[in-house]
């Protein structure tokens, strides 16, 4: 069995990686997230693993590397945050559409301007759309064992994908909390050694990566990645089931918490789903029917399944820690959509009330009483109140 | 034309040298012209071609390859030629 330590987030998902002996890390320091490549930079020092370090002169330049030494054949990590993954962006599309599963953890950090060092979640929901696989995180605890799973998820030979491995900057990344470690033996047994797929550096077969792809052919790529991210889910829950196995926890698509009998509900990923339950548990004394769903697997989003745990519900409140300027928050659309979906196939009922609150931007606290003054709303609006205002900011000055 | 399910992930060419088949010298709008008796045989524009449209024979240059040859002109720079006269010049073709 494992170790109970007190580390912070970013120990934490050093140690995985370090356990992941990976072949290639490159990497570009960045606040919140620079602990974890420092850590690991040691780890190389000390010969603890076998990886080439490649220190490059910006995220995009780490993330190229990463593709050229994913393509070559390679066990490949970086690390990043906020305006490294902004600045990554093109690149990320890359490694995603040349299938490349590279493992990066995002210590989730505010974009600017203005510049912030603090966590929210506008980088992570800045890549969306990236083609990434994207798993969402609690607490170190959940950090560390999604960044294991995540060699597993990425590496399976039915997706080979990019995993990114969000925890939230500060709170989470530099708090020390209790956790457990898996012993070495046990994570490079659950891990097992790299396969490579169509590597480069097989001389025997020369291939060619990064074509010219236009209008004959570019259409038809696409749909295939669509495929292969339409399997993505199917890994994530067998590698998760056996992940319990070996650990004794248990991770799904997304964690529901007295959801299954409960009439108002918060949507909330990351650090401020801990608090958030805290307070479902002060309304459940309170004989309030509260309960709380935190999305794990954001990318692909599982709609279906998140659909069928909310349609019961009278209201709904996603919670974003993340803008989309001029939309709704981007949590807040994924809800809307799934609900109106399950609702359609349901046949019958108009589904939950649904309202859309900002919180926490740029490492804003975000306490009990913000979630209880959202669930009052919720209790509220549950008992026939009408929709006061879809979306809103919550815990502003005004 | 393959249909996506025949496609291979990662957009991975997995045979060597397919892009013979691929003829790009359409895409030309100046077409280098060689002239002979400017060339020293330096082979400066074999070397820099970023194709491999100079045509090369018993270790000397034997014109282009005009069904790969773009035009660049890089090979038209780069051409020392004999007494200030170049041994590549570019035309516009369709002249």
């Amino acid at each position: 069995m494992g170790k109970i330590v007190a580390v912070t987030g970013n120990e934490a998902v050093a140690n995985a990686l370090r356990q992941a002996d990976p072949d290639v890390c490159s990497l570009y320091p960045i606040t919140p997230q620079s602990d974890i490549v420092q850590r690991f930079s040691s780890f190389v020092s000390n010969g603890q693993v076998r990886t080439e370090l490649l220190n490059a002169e910006s995220e995009h330049s780490a993330m190229s590397a990463a593709i050229g030494a994913a393509a070559a054949g390679g066990r490949v990590i970086t690390a990043t945050s906020s305006q490294g993954l902004a600045l990554m962006w093109e690149m990320l599309h890359i490694a995603a559409g040349m299938n490349m599963p590279i493992i990066m953890p995002l210590v989730n950090r505010a974009l600017s301007a203005p510049i912030n060092i603090h966590g929210d979640h506008s980088d992570g929901m800045g890549a969306r759309d990236t083609g990434w696989v994207q798993l969402w995180s609690e607490s170190a605890q959940e950090a560390y064992d999604n960044t294991i799973m995540a060699f597993r998820i990425g590496e399976h030979m039915d997706i080979r994908l990019p995993v990114m491995v969000c925890m939230d900057g500060f709170i989470v990344s530099h708090s020390i909390a209790r956790m457990e470690y898996l012993e070495d033996a046990e994570v490079s047994g659950f891990i097992g050694p790299y396969q490579p797929k169509n590597p480069l550096l097989d001389m025997e077969h020369p291939k060619s990566f990064g074509p010219l792809i236009l209008t004959d052919l570019y259409h038809e790529y696409k749909r295939l990645q669509h495929e292969i991210m339409g399997r993505v889910q199917d890994v994530v829950l067998q590698v998760s089931d056996e992940f319990a196995k070996l650990s004794g926890r248990r991770y799904g698509l997304f964690e529901s918490y007295r959801l299954e009998d409960a009439e108002i509900a918060l949507v909330i990923l990351n650090s401020a789903a801990g608090t958030s339950k805290d307070v479902v548990d002060e309304f459940r004394d309170k004989g309030i029917k509260a309960g709380l769903l935190k999305p794990r697997l954001f990318r692909p989003f599982p709609y279906a399944e998140v659909g069928q745990a909310l349609k019961h519900l009278k209201a709904v409140c996603v919670m974003d820690r993340a803008d989309s300027f001029g939309g709704y928050g981007p949590m807040f659309m994924e809800i809307s959509s799934t609900l109106y979906q399950a609702v359609q196939a349901n046949g019958a009922g108009a589904g939950p009330k649904l309202i859309n609150k900002i919180y926490g931007l740029g490492g804003r606290d975000y306490m009990p009483h913000d979630a209880g003054r959202v669930l009052e709303e919720l209790h509220e609006i549950a008992g026939g109140a009408p929709v006061r205002i879809v979306k809103e900011y919550i815990g502003v000055r005004e | 034309m393959k249909k996506w399910t025949e496609l291979e992930p990662g957009t991975v060419i997995l045979e060597a040298g397919s892009s013979v088949r691929f003829k790009t010298g359409s895409w030309r709008s100046f077409r280098p012209r060689w002239v002979p008796e400017n060339c020293i045989q330096c082979l400066m524009c074999w070397l820099y071609c970023p194709d491999m449209a100079v045509k090369v024979a018993d270790g000397k240059v034997a014109g282009f390859d005009y069904d790969y040859c773009k035009g660049c002109g890089v090979c038209a720079k780069e051409c020392p030629g004999k007494q200030g006269k170049k041994a590549i010049v570019m035309e516009a073709e369709g002249k």
